[in-house]
């Protein structure tokens, strides 16, 4: 089901004056800077589809950049995203990209700020909601619809059995989760779609594993 | 959640003798696990906003950024006040409420996508104004929420509710169904009801294509709120006098997915077909561009 619950129908509460245009892409934006864990210094953005032909009058532009301040779909403050970008020192660009994507929606925002870089490529599929497609260039996702891990991590025997034993010890429910490796026994990226936000005290435990790089949390609900 | 069709929904809620509301939210707190009254609670909040746009786009100028809509819904509101709607009274104030939230939305104004915001009038417009009609509560009116929310929960999964996805079928279609479908079940219909009353008023928006001029959610977006609005209330009528839609709303849902699935992309929200290309769409195209980029700095 890729509409999961009533508020997903019913919501998001948001500034116009499009759910998909808009608010999705806020929430798009606000995956990458979560990603990155902090307020990108500067940020890339490629539009596609319906979001290249049309993103200007549903302030697409805005609404990405928004997100990438970290602002919810609710936020005054999207109008004036722009002008809030240059007071807090974040450079950005955003141009159309060209060749088929898997939605008519769909962006692609690279981010970095002291020497780390987040990349997400996501379609905003309706109403608000979100569907990301990739996570720095591995190809797992997340729906958004509940807090998520993005645990970056070596190729390793034994990797995923620690993180789901300290996921399970500080009593996290997995709700959905996926593993992708960019080659055997080189960097991978494991996904976990949580009922809860984890607690700091748990993300500390995770990045104090072995052959564990990164560790973000991505709550876009 | 344990339904997946319309159907599946009428057969659980005539078992169990539910309301479509009543299952709504007892799905939606095994999903979430969240307590029921936390979930009342956020819907009721989401309420409160649609009428707050509601009253913010009648007591306030609204402009849309463009500038080149806004103000309709006091027209139709002063009108429906003053002289005869010949779609009665109250039509003209669920048409005068559906105008102005989508007004405020194209203002860039906060309101709750319904259930999306290219579609965010048709909801309020019918819960408003028949919430004046009737005397009814604000906690009925939430209720009736979680009926539109269900409905609108088998439209996404079985078919879409994005203009880019499936044209405004999709988005407009789905918000009257929804509206119509709670309606019945505000008024005292059966589910069954309610479902039949689903399957006529999409009915009667298959086939409508998502063609924005200049690519903004103005015109026609947000004419076809306001017409929404009185289409909703006419299905509802329709189900409740005891019409049943011939072809099952759960077929007709399906009708909607194959020609959302078939219609070209310049008709799916691209604004490179319909009324967005007609002479005039393309002149308001330069006119809004050349505004743009004549008053515009950053980036």
């Amino acid at each position: 089901m890729r509409f999961k619950h009533v508020f997903s129908i019913i919501g998001p509460v948001m500034v116009g004056p499009s759910s998909s245009h808009t608010a999705g892409a806020v929430r798009i934006g606000r995956v990458a800077r979560q990603l990155l864990g902090r307020q990108p210094e500067e940020a890339e953005i490629t539009l596609y589809g319906s979001f290249a032909e049309t993103y200007s009058g549903h302030g697409t532009d805005l609404a990405l950049v928004g997100g990438l301040l970290d602002f919810d779909t609710d936020d005054e403050r999207i109008p004036e995203a722009f002008a809030e970008a240059e007071r807090l020192g974040m450079r950005f660009s955003i141009k159309p990209g060209s060749g088929t994507m898997p939605h008519p929606n769909f962006a692609e925002i690279t981010a970095r700020a002291g020497g780390l870089e987040a990349s997400v490529q996501g379609a905003s599929i309706g109403g608000g909601n979100i569907e990301i497609y990739s996570l720095n260039g591995f190809d797992t996702g997340c729906s958004g619809y509940y807090p998520t891990l993005a645990i970056s991590h070596e190729d390793r025997v034994g990797v995923l059995a620690s993180i789901t034993g300290t996921l399970s010890r500080s009593g996290l429910n997995i709700g959905f989760m996926n593993l992708s490796r960019k080659e055997r026994s080189g960097a991978a990226m494991t996904v976990v779609e949580s009922d809860r936000r984890p607690g700091e005290e748990l993300l500390e435990a995770l990045r104090k594993l072995p052959h564990v790089e990164r560790v973000s949390v991505i709550d876009v609900t | 959640m344990r339904f997946r069709t319309l159907n599946d929904i009428a057969e659980i809620c005539r078992e169990e003798s539910l309301a479509i509301s009543e299952l709504m939210i007892l799905e939606q707190e095994k999903e979430t696990g969240q307590p029921k009254e936390e979930i009342v609670a956020q819907m009721a909040g989401y309420y409160r906003i649609m009428k707050e746009a509601v009253r913010k786009g009648l007591e306030t100028e609204t402009k849309s950024r463009s500038g080149l809509v806004g103000g309709d819904a006091r027209k139709v509101n002063e009108y429906a006040s003053a002289s005869e709607p010949s779609v009665g009274d109250w039509a003209g104030k669920a048409m005068a409420y559906a105008l102005s939230v989508s007004e405020v939305n194209a203002s860039m104004g906060r309101i709750v996508a319904t259930p999306t915001a290219g579609s965010c009038g048709i909801i309020p417009g019918v819960f408003v104004s028949s919430q004046e009609r009737f005397g009814w509560s604000d906690e009925k009116l939430v209720q009736g929420l979680f009926g539109a929310g269900a409905i609108g929960y088998v439209i996404a999964n079985n078919s879409f509710i994005s203009g880019a996805e499936g044209g405004c079928q999709a988005e407009v279609g789905s918000a009257i169904g929804m509206a119509a479908g709670a309606l019945v079940e505000l008024r005292g219909g059966t589910p069954e009801q309610a479902v039949h009353a689903v399957g006529l008023a999409l009915k009667n928006t298959l086939g409508l294509i998502c063609d924005p001029v200049a690519g903004l959610v103005e015109v026609p977006c947000i004419v076809r709120n306001g017409l929404g609005a009185v289409n909703a209330l006419a299905a509802a009528d329709m189900a409740l006098a005891g019409v049943r839609s011939v072809i099952p709303s759960d077929e007709v849902i399906g009708v909607m997915l194959e020609i959302g699935a078939k219609m070209p992309s310049e008709h799916r929200e691209t604004a490179l077909g319909g009324l967005a290309q007609t002479p005039t769409g393309r002149k308001l195209t330069e006119r809004i561009k050349a505004a743009k980029s004549s008053g515009r700095t950053s980036g």
